[in-house]
């Protein structure tokens, strides 16, 4: 159904270089797909990375001949020892958190759709748009680089150029750090044992990268959700998706400055010798601060405020990945419930919720760090006043799909999936939020299973989910449903069976970030969980080698999609499919309803679009209330 | 199960006798296709011809907010380091007096770029540019106080590596230095094209960039004055 | 398919309710005596959060059997935009629960955190290095020795920077393993030459940084004999996963008879009570 163009309607001219259509578009749909692109690439690095420590921590000492081809220093004949294990941990957590579930959900996703569900034809600013995707991708390589820059002499060589604080080759494969990358371990530079040295301080400046980018992105999410919308298209008759973008757009605003900040000073700290997160009197690999020139004379510095930075962005950053995938959920559960949302107005209060308490919530990763034992009490209740808008969310969720007719495509099991994920990994927020709980759950598998659930695999769900959604309307083809619902249904179990012994394992007192459970006693019992959980690593990764090649497969070969095929209500669905460059061929649309009006009573067909005029329904800004 | 229903749905559904409402849809005849199938447009953003994007102040004067807010957390969060910094070995960095003259430059520099902004208003081109003028003149005498700043704050033995304090001097400046050259080239910005008579004096896009030039270069004066105040109260 | 994902759903909660409940994997026997109440806090608090989990995942699934779309039927889904009724009913439970769960928490945490050790207490410095831990024992006169990183040596084993001019550190020990007597309070004090690092032992239901550039002071109650394992739970280095410990809780005629021995005899005989008591059968 494209639309009828006007005469003298004139739209936008299309480039029609390929240099300028694919690679250097400032067309939001093009960049969209670039950075969904991008977090493909990076999901399957971090996936692999994970893999490798699955196999060292249930089969150590097993040689894997390929490996010790490509990380000859790392894992020397094949076997790894503990410093590539650790950079595996630190790269694994930066590239996920970083390149996967901040840029697919909110610059891939969210850059294609955002404007196009609003009416606009494209970002507010399109050349920032291509900006902040460059950045993020220069970011990415050289994040990439840092894994390599030490473990590789003739690379490491040849950043040697740029001076002693990168010349690589010091024998590991990465930085050392976790994703946190805590002081003074990050700062102290290469006296601190291996994983300390130029990959580090390329760590630092991918990260400060990455948020220049992610900055630019939100510039621009902000200006166009608030000035661009389409005639009709009030706040309260956006899609949640919107909402979702939106929200996340502002964390990022408020929160990747603050990480920029402090990892100027880390990297002063590792470059120019400052002290700003490394206190006085420090006595390292042998050698006391200021007693020689490998190790200058430090004074004055704090480590615990590399914390208070890192998780004042690190916290609202969990949101980040997650809100849109909420988002997500929402609006593909109606879709395929054929039923409004039910309680759209309290989904957007709970957005929001999140969002602001998001701020003020940071300290309860810094329970046991020697912060105030009377901030941890204020930081405690307010985290477990947090799960009271996530319930709400839950709540409507399943509201939505009270008395439904329910539709199930591969696009609505994942958004299921969401849902049952979401719940199982943020219920135990309940437990980690407590400082005195804590105090035992602190570092251990529990936070690992934890944040896994909630953060890492509900959202990569929801962007699923999306992806099954909304892969018509961007290349006109279908994914293939069997493959999506096989793709489900192991993914599905698999997740579950990864990361719900990974609580016992937390319980039990399984410290994290281990190379090796070997050399305590009371892990012994856990071993057969440990490779339970290993083989149901294995099983789930493989399993997305048929997400893989059902995506590239459908992208080319696919069935055919028709502009709206789901039978969908939003502004997305009104337009050609794929979209032309202009998103609506010149003419905007104008809105008359909210975005959910399924199964309106007396309407014609059970969903009535945005658009529609003369249906018979309430201008539906998202009002509660029954209506029949 | 039910699969997807795979079949084109045309979204013009209106069969209903209702009478069809017509707000905002201006010319009958034939019912509105999916896209309204009218030039759209919000008010705020404009519509009808969309060979040329029509320039839209609100989206330049919101996005320079929401930058001024993120460079704002950055500055928060950087002050942060010197309130919470360890106090062994700190030592009391006496305020350079060249940051007194910085702070002056910087106050009069604003007041030099309202003038500019109501030239602007009265339609006084040379005024305008004159002020603008002095604006930059300003802006540079700031950054070279600065300097000059620095050069006193090492001979009083505050050094770059010394403490966190005393690091946080230079960085905390430096940052805000950088930042001031960006008001700076957008000053000079202004003036070129000013000088050049790229547009005419009293457009819409000539006013909203002053404005958002104003925003940016009046935040640079709060974040110094409240920098400098941290310096000066905080011991 | 809404049968089949209702059915997986429910099978999933089952099992990871079952996995909870076995009761084969669990924590550790508690050995302090703040132990018990944070145990029973985790029971409340488990207990919440099971039956949210059970309740929203079998609800869940029970929509997806009930309301998933046959086919058969040509009528429509409810049409309903939700009831602020429900909204505010649910965000009053949900905040009531989260709420009290969240203050009731605090007590342990009070109990421990909020005053200092109370007077008498056993006291042992703790400091700990990349991959080790020195434990430095104040001796007969009760005094903790000076102590300063500039005399800090690793090679000539000064590990904890001891002032040998002092004379409160003639009488003091410095081992690698903890000592620490059953039944009275403890004190530790927490430093770290380097890096940060986490003092964990399971057994004691606690957890805390060590934080180069400052001395954090914890207290707890051990009661029970024996010799447990000492953690390092902050990612320190390359050998994060080896920096590792034994404490021996001690009964009070031992403790007694080991604070009194000079340096080397300190540290045989702590060889000798480390090989007397086994660790707890896991």
């Amino acid at each position: 159904m494209s639309a009828e163009t006007h005469e003298g309607v004139h739209r936008h001219p299309a480039p029609t270089s390929f240099i300028r259509k694919y690679i250097f578009s400032t067309d939001h749909k093009v960049i969209g797909i670039q950075y969904i692109m991008l977090a493909l690439a990076a999901v399957a690095v971090g996936m692999v990375m994970s893999l490798l420590m699955r196999l060292n921590l249930s089969w150590p000492g097993t040689s894997w001949p390929i490996l010790g081809t490509l990380f000859p220093t790392g894992a020397p004949g094949g076997v790894m020892n503990p410093e590539f294990y650790l950079s595996l941990v630190t790269m694994h957590g930066t590239i996920m958190v970083f390149f996967v579930l901040t840029t697919a959900p909110q610059g891939g996703f969210g850059n294609y759709f955002l404007p196009i569900q609003i009416g606009a034809e494209d970002m507010a600013f399109p050349v920032l748009n291509m900006l902040s995707f460059w950045v993020t991708l220069v970011g990415f390589m050289v994040i990439l680089l840092a894994i390599f820059v030490e473990g590789n002499q003739s690379i490491g060589q040849w950043f040697s150029a740029l001076g002693p604080s990168f010349t690589g080759g010091s024998g590991t494969v990465g930085p050392i750090g976790g994703w946190t990358g805590y002081a003074p371990l990050s700062a102290l530079g290469k006296i601190a044992g291996p994983g300390q040295g130029a990959g580090m301080n390329l760590w630092v400046i991918s990260i400060a990268i990455f948020c220049v980018g992610s900055l630019l992105g939100a510039l621009n999410f902000i200006t166009t959700l608030l000035n661009m919308r389409t005639k009709g298209m009030s706040l309260m008759r956006m899609p949640l998706t919107c909402w979702a973008w939106f929200t996340t757009a502002v964390l990022a605003l408020l929160s990747f400055p603050v990480l920029l900040g402090g990892g100027i000073l880390l990297l002063l700290d590792r470059i120019a010798g400052t002290s700003f997160f490394i206190p006085s009197g420090l006595y390292v690999s042998g050698l006391l601060s200021g007693s020689n020139p490998n190790f200058p004379l430090h004074t004055g510095g704090s480590p615990i405020l590399w914390q208070h930075l890192f998780w004042f962005f690190g916290h609202p950053e969990v949101y980040i990945a997650i809100l849109p995938g909420m988002g997500a959920t929402s609006h593909i559960l109606s879709t395929f419930a054929r039923k409004p949302v039910f309680g759209y107005r309290a989904m957007v209060f709970a957005i929001f919720a999140i969002g602001l308490l998001g701020f003020f919530v940071w300290g309860h990763h810094m329970f046991i760090s020697g912060m105030s034992p009377y901030s941890a009490i204020a930081f405690s209740v307010l985290t477990l006043s947090i799960g009271v808008p996530s319930a709400v969310k839950t709540f409507n969720w399943i509201g939505t799909l009270w008395g439904a007719r329910i539709r199930f495509t591969s696009a609505m099991l994942f958004a299921l999936g969401f849902v049952s994920l979401f719940v199982a990994g943020g219920i135990t927020g309940l437990i980690l939020g407590q400082s005195s709980l804590d105090l035992a759950m602190h570092d251990t598998y529990i936070v690992t299973a934890h944040f896994h659930l909630v953060m890492g695999v509900a959202s990569i769900f929801g962007m699923f989910a999306a992806i099954y959604f909304w892969l018509p309307k961007m290349f006109g083809r279908f994914m293939d449903e069997t493959l999506g619902r096989i793709h489900f249904w192991l993914t599905f179990v698999g997740v579950y069976t990864i990361f719900v012994p990974m609580h016992i394992m937390g319980i039990v007192g399984m410290p994290r970030r281990y190379a090796s459970f070997g050399e305590y006693e009371f892990l012994r019992t856990l071993h057969p969980l440990v490779l339970l959980v290993s083989v149901a690593a294995v099983i789930t990764i493989a399993a997305q080698l048929i997400f893989y090649f059902n995506l590239f497969w459908s992208i080319f070969k696919g069935k055919r999609a028709s502009d709206n095929p789901w039978e969908a209500t939003t502004l997305e669905w009104t337009t050609a499919t794929p979209p032309p460059h202009d998103n609506f061929a010149g003419v905007l649309p104008t809105v008359y309803h909210g975005p959910y009006e399924f199964a309106v009573p007396g309407a014609p067909n059970d969903f009535v679009m945005q658009t529609d005029v003369g249906a018979d329904v309430p201008s539906g800004d998202g009002h509660n209330g029954h209506k029949h | 199960m039910s699969g997807p229903t795979c079949q084109a749905v045309t979204a013009t559904m209106v069969t209903s006798t209702k009478k069809i409402p017509t707000r905002g849809i201006g010319s009958g005849g034939g019912f509105p296709g999916p896209n309204g199938k009218k030039p759209g447009g919000n008010g705020w953003h404009g519509g009808g011809d969309r060979s040329k994007r029509k320039f839209s102040p609100a989206a330049y004067r919101i996005t320079m907010w929401v930058l001024l807010a993120a460079i704002v957390m950055m500055f928060a969060a950087l002050s942060s380091v010197y309130v919470m910094s360890s106090e062994e070995q700190r030592r009391v960095v006496a305020m350079p007096p060249m940051f007194f003259v910085s702070t002056v430059l910087i106050l009069v520099s604003s007041g030099t770029f309202q003038r500019a902004k109501r030239s602007l208003k009265l339609e006084e081109p040379r005024a305008y540019f004159r002020w603008l003028l002095a604006t930059l003149a300003l802006g540079c005498c700031f950054l070279v106080s600065q300097l000059v700043g620095w050069r006193e704050l090492t001979r009083a033995g505050v050094y770059f590596k010394e403490h966190p304090r005393s690091t946080f001097f230079y960085v905390i400046t430096a940052l805000h230095g950088a930042h001031l050259i960006g008001g700076i080239a957008l000053v000079l910005f202004l003036i070129v094209r000013r000088a050049r008579r790229v547009l005419p004096l009293n457009t819409e896009k000539n006013a909203t960039w002053t404005g958002i030039v104003g925003l940016y270069w009046h935040m640079m004066d709060g974040i110094w004055i409240w920098l400098f105040l941290l310096l000066l109260i905080f011991k | 398919m809404g049968r089949a994902l209702a059915v997986i759903i429910w099978i999933i909660t089952l099992l990871s309710v079952l996995l909870f409940v076995s009761g084969k994997w669990w924590f550790p026997a508690a050995i302090s005596e703040h132990a018990p109440a944070l145990d029973r806090q985790f029971m409340i608090t488990i207990l919440v959060v099971g039956i949210s989990f059970t309740a929203a995942q079998i609800g869940l699934g029970w929509m997806v059997w009930k309301y998933r779309d046959t086919g058969s039927r040509s009528d429509r889904a409810i049409y309903t935009h939700g009831s602020n009724r429900l909204e505010v009913l649910w965000t009053i439970i949900t905040a009531i629960v989260f709420i009290s769960l969240g203050v009731m928490g605090q007590s342990v945490w009070a109990s421990l955190r909020l005053h200092d050790a109370p007077a008498g207490s056993y006291s042992v410095e703790v400091v700990a290095q990349q991959f080790q831990w020195n434990f430095h024992y104040a001796g007969k006169d009760g005094k903790f020795g000076r102590t300063d990183p500039k005399l800090i040596d690793d090679g000539s084993l000064n590990f904890v920077g001891l002032d040998s001019s002092d004379a409160a550190a003639a009488d003091d020990a410095v081992t690698s393993a903890l000592a620490i007597p059953v039944n009275r309070p403890v004190e530790l004090r927490l430093r770290s030459k380097d890096v940060i690092h986490n003092f964990w032992v399971p057994q004691l239901r606690f957890k805390q940084d060590l934080v180069p550039g400052m001395e954090i002071k914890v207290h707890f109650t051990a009661n029970k004999v024996g010799k447990y394992e000492l953690a390092c739970a902050e990612l320190c280095g390359q050998l994060h996963y080896k920096m590792k410990s034994y404490m021996l809780v001690l009964p009070e005629d031992e403790i007694q008879a080991l604070q009194v021995l000079p340096q080397e005899q300190f540290q045989a005989k702590m060889v000798e009570l480390l090989n007397k008591y086994p660790l707890p059968n896991y």
